[in-house]
């Protein structure tokens, strides 16, 4: 065979073998948490709270890092969405495509992306001793919000850049202000991107546990005030994992269940709302 | 001047980077006839349209300097607000950008930034427009679909209705009807030869023979540089610039692009 060939081959198989990688990661993280999680998932699981003794194996469920942890989800998303917005909207509209500004603020988001989320998690203990502020639903969910904007920020930014300039062109020839653009049109054009984007950084917002591991603290009961502690449950995983107890252990990896099938879940319905959404969309 | 001055441009100077797109240029463009630019590709000829609307300035690393005065009034004073002289004038880009809407919406989209809220009457002008752009029997069923699924010359056609609902004065063309099949393009040829009643149209062409069907006063730009304009007869048939000439007769230009087709 000739050399071209064969290098044709060997790099087509190194592609096949990436990508085989990728899907097998998800196959055996998937089938890793449904054999161990799924025999101790048990329904009080889901519609308790942990009872007396429940770290020790007695009864009792995860409700209370199931609903803290879709709450401060929730909290963070919608705070990291109300910065991210009008980042991507200036980096776009007011911004030109590669002035300083707009290279400088990609690039902080980037740094601000890779930062490890324990360091977020000390910086937000660090904030919130300043403010004299306990482990608490409120403290988790600024700190996780800061965690995920810059996901959610590139992610939108990224989808923006795909909209063709002309469309902008054509809304500023037509008059429009450069907050009519974004909004009425932009926004359009961007929004099945836009929700992905939202969550994306749900997901990653409710699977990080060290962020909120000093910030948002733990609690046996649900949330109910936005100054007490909250539970989560990678930390709840945590936990039951880190006991010494068979049982135990095994209910921590039916939360990790839980916790994979909401994350799941998540992009599923991310995948069906994009598609709903792309029906006035400009191609 | 035989003509009144609608556009005047005088000693505009445009620089993207290092790069001097335009030199010098002083040109009057007349009112209410059809004003073709042309020249080879890489001449200036959309960067002259887009000085008219402002729209240069959104791309990095534009310099603008000279004056381009609308009904006498210095465009780029920095006091004049810049949606007022863009929506004296009504745009058609090469391909056909519709807004992520239906058709109704698309052409009501710039009555509605303009204050009008009135149902009845945005029924109205969308529908006059619509039939002026010859698309009502096309489109008339499915007024609430999403324009991005009418054909290219559809869409075309639409982006004409939409530029006109808003009442401009002056309709720039920036190569309209190259990407439209033969009927569209005959369609928004015939639409500007009437339209010339009543605006001053600007079209940027690379088909000489589109300008020659239709040109009221033609503009002749190379590298740049405005080499001759005037009254199209004139320019055609008795081109005062030897390079003029040339590329009437197709010479210099077509050794190294596709600029005299």
């Amino acid at each position: 065979m000739e050399k071209r060939h064969i290098e044709e081959h060997f790099y087509k198989i190194l592609m096949m073998l990436s990508a085989a990688v990728v899907v097998a990661s998800l196959g055996l993280i998937l089938a890793t948490v449904f054999i161990k999680g799924l025999p101790a998932l048990k329904l009080d699981m889901l519609i308790k709270t942990p009872q007396g003794g429940y770290y020790i194996g007695k009864g009792g469920g995860i409700l209370n890092a199931i609903v803290g942890s879709l709450v401060l989800g929730l909290g963070a998303t919608f705070l990291a969405l109300l910065v991210s917005l009008p980042v991507v909207f200036y980096l776009h509209l007011y911004l030109r495509r590669n002035s300083k500004r707009a290279v400088a603020v990609r690039f902080f988001l980037d740094v601000l992306w890779g930062i490890p989320s324990i360091v977020y998690g000390a910086f937000g203990f660090t904030i919130m001793m300043f403010f004299g502020l306990p482990a608490s639903l409120l403290a988790g969910i600024i700190t996780v919000a800061l965690l995920i904007i810059p996901i959610m920020s590139r992610s939108m930014d990224e989808v923006m850049r795909m909209i063709p300039f002309e469309l902008t062109e054509t809304c500023f020839a037509l008059g429009s202000t450069r907050w009519e653009t974004a909004t009425k049109v932009i926004f359009r054009q961007a929004l099945p991107g836009i929700v992905t984007a939202i969550l994306i950084a749900f997901g990653r917002g409710i699977g990080d546990a060290a962020s909120v591991l000093f910030t948002a603290g733990f609690t046996d009961s649900l949330p109910y005030s936005l100054f007490k502690p909250v539970a989560t449950l990678p930390l709840a995983i945590f936990f039951q994992l880190g006991t010494p107890f068979p049982e135990v252990q095994d209910r921590g990896y039916a939360s990790a269940l839980v916790a994979t099938m909401i994350v799941l879940f998540i992009s599923i319905i991310s995948r069906f709302l994009s598609k709903r959404f792309t029906k006035n969309i400009v191609k | 001047m035989l003509y009144k001055t609608h556009i005047s441009v005088k000693d505009l100077n445009v620089w993207y980077g290092e790069h001097r797109a335009l030199k010098d240029i002083t040109v009057n463009i007349p009112d209410k006839k059809i004003t073709a630019i042309i020249g080879p590709s890489g001449c200036g000829k959309t960067t002259l349209l887009k000085s008219f609307n402002r729209l240069l300035e959104l791309e990095d690393g534009v310099r603008v300097n000279g004056n381009v005065l609308v009904d006498g009034e210095d465009i780029n004073d920095p006091k004049i607000e810049v949606t007022r002289i863009r929506r004296k004038m009504g745009l058609l880009s090469q391909k056909p950008q519709v807004l992520p809407m239906c058709i109704y919406d698309n052409v009501a989209y710039g009555l509605r930034l303009h204050g009008l809220t009135d149902k009845k009457a945005l029924n109205n002008i969308v529908r006059h427009h619509l039939e002026q752009a010859g698309l009502w029997d096309e489109v008339k069923d499915r007024l609430h679909s999403s324009a991005s699924k009418l054909s290219i010359g559809q869409q075309q056609r639409l982006c004409l209705a939409r530029g006109l609902a808003i009442e401009p004065e002056i309709i720039l063309g920036d190569e309209p009807t190259s990407a439209l099949d033969p009927f569209s393009a005959e369609h928004i040829e015939r639409r500007f030869l009437e339209l010339k009643k009543s605006y001053t149209i600007v079209l940027v062409t690379h088909i000489l023979r589109q300008a020659k069907r239709l040109a009221d006063h033609v503009i002749f730009l190379y590298m740049g540089e405005l080499i001759e304009h005037g009254p199209a007869r004139q320019f055609f048939e008795d081109p005062k610039n030897a390079k003029t000439k040339a590329y009437i007769n197709g010479q210099f230009i077509e050794a190294n692009n596709d600029g005299a087709r």
